[in-house]
């Protein structure tokens, strides 16, 4: 596959220019902010004289003028030492590692999740166009979609981990961890699935009208026609003329979605209480922790690439008239 | 074998109350192995709906009446799944637009499998050597390669050629093409005219080719019919349909093709430009008169009868007559 291999190539090219603006923009933020992470300890710690403040500062590299401290910055970058993290008494680079694959396992699933079931509904829907079940799919999704993800998850505990006991209250395994790999793995999947339903549905609305409206467009196309004119069976028209070319732009959408999803795991996190990036970040903010919050962000923006990597190879496959940067121009 | 007996087709109008439109007004059509019927007339006559009609492929808000008979089972008024058997296997379609009948996201060697997997049962590997056998047959070079090559990489005629091909993979009887050659140039047009024309006399089956240009349908077809508002106004053999008109819209199609169909050079004229709208079908009187020279009286009164003329017939008082 030699084409996916260009594909990967000039993808991971362009993305160092992307990673240099977000760390540049990044650092510039926390400059404007104000505050360094001396403050933050010392807010933490409960404070301490000004001398012993300078002595940190001087310790850490913080008295500096602004240029040594940015070729620090991007030295910590190049080295992936991302400094300390007050909030968590251990490096960043450490603290984000233990909760990415939370993060990234959760997120995951959600993303299938929404777009699974989005996509066969939304074209279940199109299939139904003008019936009660077009309508039902279309405004149900809305309704999910409208509502806040921090409310559908506490009803969800309240209904499924409370009164029904089906699932647990929250976390991301259990304390009395199984033996057998299987049983973790298992009982991880046990926790996930309400944190998961929840922020797949809240996202689902969106590739149910992707593909409500792209599966309209190639089921009138004169292919799917001529597809009817040679006899093929129903099911393999809505399959392979239908449906094969309607997932273009839902797939273009995964890509664009990838980066909501972290911000909506902010808060699905919380209220599910996963140690996950999500949490983190919120414990970070709130506390101040500025080198974790760069951490944090600069992590997710490489999330997002390799996403949107992944996507890019994707829609390769699924479009053949798709060979350079013309890709996912004609998307949604 | 095919056999078309009074069709007429409507379609709904916008709501219930309204009449809609009817596109065809009790046409009849016969057609046999190895034959080329041409259907010619002008932009709205009722040509295509005629085709997806007999294809079954129109949809649900047009209406149908009279009988299509294929081998002398009745194909009109059939469910989806017996549709399913006289799609492909018994009547294979081919459509103006090359590119559009072929899904942009499969190779044109898969969107060719699955139509001989579907209808004859074999392994994917035979039916890949099919679909290449069927590639050469309608005059690929290299099958075995452009079956592997999207529709995006290969040309509008090589298109067509593909689309003919998958028309052709379930082996059926009649063909109906509508106006396969409009969008190609000038000379790709020839080769794939050619092409149905040999697949006529070599695998004898039977061609009903609707077609703007009547220089086309007098070189290739053994009987021509005229449409005009949808009805058959003339059918007759393609030289006395162009040597001695009995319609005056036939004649008026004529003068302007004859220069073409006497030098044979494969320059094709389109339907002129007559003055004036075509009328709505289905009136009480003849649609052509309010363009026609020779329109007398009886014209605006009355619906012509078809009469014999010539070596067919024509629907006209004046037939054969010309303007002074
Ligand atoms: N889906 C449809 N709904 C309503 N009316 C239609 C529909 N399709 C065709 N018609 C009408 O039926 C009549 C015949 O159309 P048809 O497409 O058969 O003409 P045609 O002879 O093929 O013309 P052309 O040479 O332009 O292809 C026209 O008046 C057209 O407006
Ligand atoms: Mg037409």
């Amino acid at each position: 596959m030699g084409r996916t291999w260009t594909l990967i190539r000039r993808r991971l090219l362009q993305a160092i220019p992307v990673i240099l603006i977000v760390s540049i923009g990044i650092f510039g933020l926390l400059e404007l902010a104000g505050g360094d992470a001396v403050d933050a300890y010392l807010a933490v710690t409960g404070g301490g004289d000004p001398a012993f403040a300078e002595r940190l500062r001087q310790q850490w590299g913080l008295d500096a003028g602004l240029w040594v401290r940015f070729l620090a910055y991007v030295e910590s970058l190049v080295t992936l030492d991302f400094g300390w993290s007050v909030v968590m008494s251990k490096p960043v680079s450490v603290a984000i590692l233990e909760r990415l694959p939370n993060t990234a396992l959760m997120m995951g699933a959600a993303i299938a999740f929404s777009a699974c079931l989005g996509t066969l509904l939304g074209g279940i829907a199109a299939l139904r166009k003008g019936t009660a079940a077009d309508a039902g799919i279309t405004v149900g999704a809305l309704v999910l979609n409208a509502m806040p993800s921090f409310w559908i998850g506490l009803i969800a505990i309240v209904v499924f981990a409370v009164k029904l006991a089906w699932f647990p209250l929250g976390g991301i395994a259990s304390f009395d961890r199984p033996d057998l790999a299987i049983g973790r793995v298992l009982d991880v999947a046990w926790h996930l699935v309400l944190p998961v339903t929840v922020l797949g549905l809240a996202y689902m609305a969106l590739y149910v009208r992707l593909m409500r409206s792209a599966m309209i467009e190639t089921a009138a196309s004169d292919w799917v026609r001529a597809a009817r004119a040679r006899g093929l069976p129903r099911l393999r028209i809505v399959r392979r003329h239908m449906a094969r070319p309607a997932l273009l732009p839902v797939v273009t959408m995964l890509g664009l979605q990838a980066g909501n999803l972290l911000g909506g795991s902010v808060v699905v996190e919380t209220v599910f209480a996963i140690p996950g990036l999500g949490s983190l970040a919120y414990d970070a903010v709130s506390q101040r922790d500025l080198p974790l919050i760069a951490g944090i962000l600069l992590v997710g923006t490489l999330m997002v690439i390799v996403v949107n990597l992944l996507v890019d190879i994707t829609y390769a496959r699924l479009d053949p008239r798709v060979t350079d940067d013309r890709v996912r121009a004609g998307g949604a | 074998m095919l056999k078309v007996r009074d069709l007429a087709i409507r379609f709904a109008g916008r709501s219930a109350s309204e009449a809609g439109t009817l596109a065809v007004d009790g046409i009849d059509l016969d057609l046999d192995r190895a034959q080329v019927l041409a259907l010619i007339g002008e932009s709205g006559s009722g040509k295509s709906a005629t085709m997806l009609a007999l294809a079954g492929l129109l949809p649900k808000s047009a209406k149908t009446t009279g009988s299509v008979l294929l081998d002398d089972r009745s194909i009109l008024h059939l469910d989806e799944r017996e549709k399913s058997t006289v799609r492909g296997r018994r009547i294979g379609m081919i459509f103006q637009d090359p590119g559009g009948s072929l899904n942009p996201v499969l190779t044109v060697g898969d969107q060719i499998d699955e139509v001989v997997r579907t209808h004859r049962r074999l392994d994917r590997r035979a039916a890949r050597a099919e679909t290449v056998s069927l590639l050469s047959r309608v005059g690929i070079g290299d099958p075995a390669a452009r079956a592997r090559a999207y529709p995006h990489q290969l040309s509008g005629g090589l298109k067509q050629r593909v689309a003919i091909a998958a028309a052709l993979a379930a082996q059926p009887t009649v063909i109906l093409a509508d106006e396969p050659t409009t969008a190609l140039d000038a000379t790709v047009q020839a080769q794939i005219l050619d092409l149905l024309v040999n697949l006529v006399q070599v695998e004898h089956v039977a061609l009903l080719l609707v077609t703007h240009d009547l220089a086309v349908a007098a070189a290739v077809a053994d009987r021509i019919a005229v449409m005009y508002a949808g009805k058959i106004v003339e059918r007759r053999g393609p030289e006395q349909l162009v040597t001695d008109p009995g319609h005056p819209y036939s004649r008026a199609l004529g003068q302007a093709a004859l220069p073409f169909v006497a030098a044979g050079d494969g320059r094709h004229a389109a339907l002129p430009e007559l003055p004036g709208r075509m009328a709505e079908a289905g009136g009480t009187a003849c649609a052509f008169a309010p363009r026609c020279p020779l329109a007398i009286d009886r014209c605006r009164a009355q619906v012509p009868p078809v009469v014999p003329f010539g070596d067919g017939e024509a629907a006209c008082f004046r037939a054969g007559e010309t303007a002074q």
